[in-house]
């Protein structure tokens, strides 16, 4: 009888061992989990953010038995998994993640399909019963492969000591390779407690970066020479410049600087190209800026760099810039075409297409239409005067404090004290104002669940990127809501004297649902109002945080003043006004130039439809 | 964009030959919303190490690009090719049809497996099993013509595809 495919014990990566190697004097007799932290070392983990269990003791006793990689104990393995993402994020390495069978594995899911629609390198590492047991519903037990396989890029079931290096070498190797993503390996506790035999990431072959040509030359200079036609230009950029690293966002700047072209950014590509400069014009999509979202619909040459036409960003596709030449420049090819057809796709690296951008840009005749391009900037800055952030905050000094005000003055305080600054947050319109009044000049400075839209990501991701950069300004921008989904990472930073600030914009609903429920369904708040809440102060007080509390608006700057000067964690509870909406709006099922604005813009906008409802 | 008109297509991956790698196509097919007419999965190799796997789904040329495109990310896929799209290809399947009848639908049904050249692989007082291989249209024709003549029951294989010429799955 022939092997059962795709179903057995397959052999198929086995390594040169250890003790086949030249250098190797006698075999070492290492366990698997030992194997596992050597593994790791060499693949140069410095942090591992976990929870122990039963499945993973052998794990837990080799890495207490060692002293390079440390461990930060989270108190939930969502925000293990959230923590790395942000570890990863704002360092550009791999994030990795240990957690025990069943349980620990499933609470690890929510993370792990963030970090796939984000795009975040990450590995995580999971217990399972012993081989033994598998499929006997043992204590602890989950199909955890079968559980994970959707939500990761990859994953492993390791069934054999010898695969276990090389399983971690592929592992990493996939996770930071291409378009990055989480990839799982399931360590059945027999192989982790067993003999096991090492193998150097260079006795391994890992099957990655497979059809991953070097740019077409020839589509790059197509998509040039577009540009070069272009009187309305536009560059459409996301996280996939952020992904290619510090030299591809240095690069973009120069071939935005050498264009003159207007710049837009999507939530994930912040800091990409720096915020400040006259050229952005800030976030485009469902909560863009007026600016961004009418240059989206009238440009004529659209430049999407490392960016998917997330539904967000389009809004309704057949009328998403309707007139435009559209380029599309992404490393995953099922990201052509998925969603908006485009003209010139490019497939590669976002820092190596660039860069052939700048040497097309040059060695291509001159641009030739500087008055077309100097009156689509008269157009642009005319959109921009309409100011589509303004709103009115009441000045007395014991007014209620808008929501917008208090997370622009978090912005400005912040900015103030010139401390290297990471931001995270939590999903919701905290979310979206948080994206409209901060500006980043620097890449992985801003940690947010993007595709997910993941509450409680913000407090664990705050941890994460503190833990990587223990002496940075670490900020949570945070609903009430949102934050209490994982507000148990209070114990984590008290633990390990993380000076998180915690900055709750406290407007006592789940905003965006209530801001939907205001404009679609009637202004029927169904279930999204905020009862029985804690008092966040002295929640903080109990878990070791310094805990301050603003309701009027003369104490606003004070307390963020108070709280960003503050050597340690904190957690502000900023009440604001409950009613505010998050402006401007292009509604569900409208065009860019369909936009909602605020009350404080008079141009009223179109009316949501019907279809536009079921667009959630 | 203009419509494009669906149809079916047949697509040939090589995979490695590991635990849970049909679980992952099988799975992007249903997590995506993409369809399924038929399977086919076998190791192909002399070591066992790789697995073809033959899919015919449906969808619009747009639709069949992403599924593609969507397979070909996946880790233990080495190669895809959308076979109707490649060019001349041949795509056969092979199906048991067993048909129970008795006197003139019997002689009836044993003519025209003679005309289909089936096989009777099985063969009792009462019933017949007939293998037959071919295009998916001649067994449905087959199958149809079976169906007031006793047909009972029907196991198909689905398609087993390759293209024609001295091209290969690796040089297409």
């Amino acid at each position: 009888m022939r092997p059962s495919p795709l179903m057995g014990d397959q052999d198929k990566m086995t390594p040169q061992t250890a003790s086949s190697a030249p250098d190797a004097q006698k075999p070492q007799t290492l366990s698997g989990a030992e194997v596992l932290m050597r593994a790791l070392d060499e693949q140069g983990v410095e942090v591992i953010f976990g929870y122990p269990g039963g499945a993973v003791l052998p794990i837990y006793d080799a890495l207490f038995r060692q002293n390079r990689i440390r461990h930060i104990l989270v108190r939930h393995e969502q925000a293990a998994v959230h923590a790395a993402e942000a570890y990863a994020r704002s360092t550009g390495k791999v994030g990795v993640v240990l957690v025990t069978s069943g349980p620990g594995a499933t609470n690890a899911v929510t993370g792990l399909l963030d970090a796939l629609m984000d795009s975040i390198p990450l590995v995580c590492l999971a217990g399972q019963v012993p081989s033994s047991l598998i499929g006997n519903d043992a204590f602890q037990e989950a199909d955890t492969t079968g559980i994970t396989r959707p939500v990761t890029k990859y994953n492993y079931l390791v069934r054999k000591p010898e695969d276990l290096a090389p399983a971690v070498h592929e592992a990493f190797a996939i996770a930071r390779s291409g378009r990055p993503g989480p990839v799982l390996i399931d360590l059945p506790k027999n192989i982790t407690v067993g003999n096991a035999p090492y193998a150097a990431a260079s006795q391994t072959t890992a099957r990655v970066a497979k059809r991953m040509p070097e740019p077409d030359r020839d589509a790059v200079k197509r998509a040039v020479a577009a540009m070069k036609k272009s009187c309305r230009p536009l560059f459409y950029i996301g996280g996939g410049v952020i992904n290619a690293g510090p030299e591809a966002c240095a690069n973009l700047r120069k071939l935005v600087k050498l264009t003159g072209f207007p710049i837009t950014s999507t939530l994930m590509g912040f800091g990409a190209y720096p915020g400040s400069d006259a050229q952005y014009l800030g976030m485009l999509g469902m909560h863009g800026m007026y600016e961004a979202n009418l240059a989206t619909h009238g440009c004529d040459v659209l430049i999407a760099l490392g960016s998917r036409f997330d539904d967000r960003v389009t809004g309704r596709v057949d009328a998403f810039s309707p007139d435009s030449f559209k380029i599309h420049a992404d490393i995953d090819p099922s990201q052509i075409n998925k969603i908006i057809h485009v003209d010139q796709p490019i497939v590669g690296d976002a820092g190596r297409i660039i860069t052939m951008m700048i040497e097309e840009w040059e060695s291509q005749p001159a641009y030739g239409h500087q008055t077309e391009l100097a009156a689509w900037w008269e157009q642009i800055e005319a959109w921009r005067a309409l100011d589509c952030l303004r709103f009115s905050q009441d000045p007395a000094p014991d007014a209620i404090i808008k929501p917008q005000q208090a997370i622009r003055r978090i912005y400005e305080l912040a900015r103030e004290t010139k401390r290297e600054t990471y931001v995270s947050t939590e999903v919701g319109q905290h979310q979206m104002w948080a994206a409209q009044y901060f500006r980043f000049d620097e890449p992985n400075r801003w940690l947010t669940s993007g595709g997910l839209g993941t509450m409680g990501y913000g407090l664990p991701a705050a941890v994460g990127a503190q833990v990587a950069h223990p002496d940075a300004l670490v900020l949570d921008i945070a609903g009430e809501a949102s934050t209490l989904m994982n507000i148990q990472e209070l114990g984590t930073i008290a633990q390990y004297r993380l000076p998180v600030k915690l900055f709750i914009i406290n407007n006592h609903y789940m905003g965006m649902v209530r801001q939907w429920q205001e404009l679609l369904h009637g202004s029927r708040y169904s279930e999204s109002y905020s009862d029985a809440l804690p008092d966040f102060v002295k929640l903080a007080e109990s878990f070791h945080a310094r805990g301050l509390r603003a309701t009027r608006l003369d104490e606003l700057d004070d307390t963020i003043r108070a709280a960003l000067a503050h050597d340690g964690p904190v957690v502000v509870d900023l009440c604001v006004t409950e009613g505010e909406n998050c402006f401007p709006m292009i509604p569900s099922g409208a065009a860019h130039n369909e936009m909602i604005l605020g009350p404080e813009q008079e141009e009223r906008g179109a009316k949501v439809t019907r279809e536009g409802m079921m667009l959630v | 964009m203009q419509q494009e008109t669906p149809g079916s297509a047949v697509i040939s991956l090589l995979v490695d030959n590991e635990s849970g790698a049909l679980a992952r196509i099988v799975g992007l097919f249903s997590g995506r919303g993409y369809n399924i007419q038929s399977l086919t999965v076998a190791p192909v190799d002399e070591l066992g190490m790789q697995s073809r796997v033959n899919i015919v789904t449906t969808g619009t040329p747009a639709d069949i690009r992403q599924i593609k495109a969507q397979v070909e990310r996946l880790v233990p896929v080495s190669r895809v090719v959308n076979l109707t799209a490649e060019g001349p290809h041949v795509a056969r399947e092979m199906a048991l049809i067993k048909v129970v009848s008795s006197g003139e639908p019997r002689t009836e049904a044993l003519r025209i497996a003679q005309a289909f050249r089936a096989r009777a692989v099985d063969t009792t007082a009462s019933s017949f099993v007939f293998e037959l291989t071919g295009s998916t249209d001649k067994l449905d024709s087959f199958i149809e013509l079976m169906r007031p003549l006793g047909l009972v029951e029907v196991s198909r294989t689905g398609v087993a595809a390759i293209c024609r010429g001295p091209q290969t799955i690796q040089s297409l």
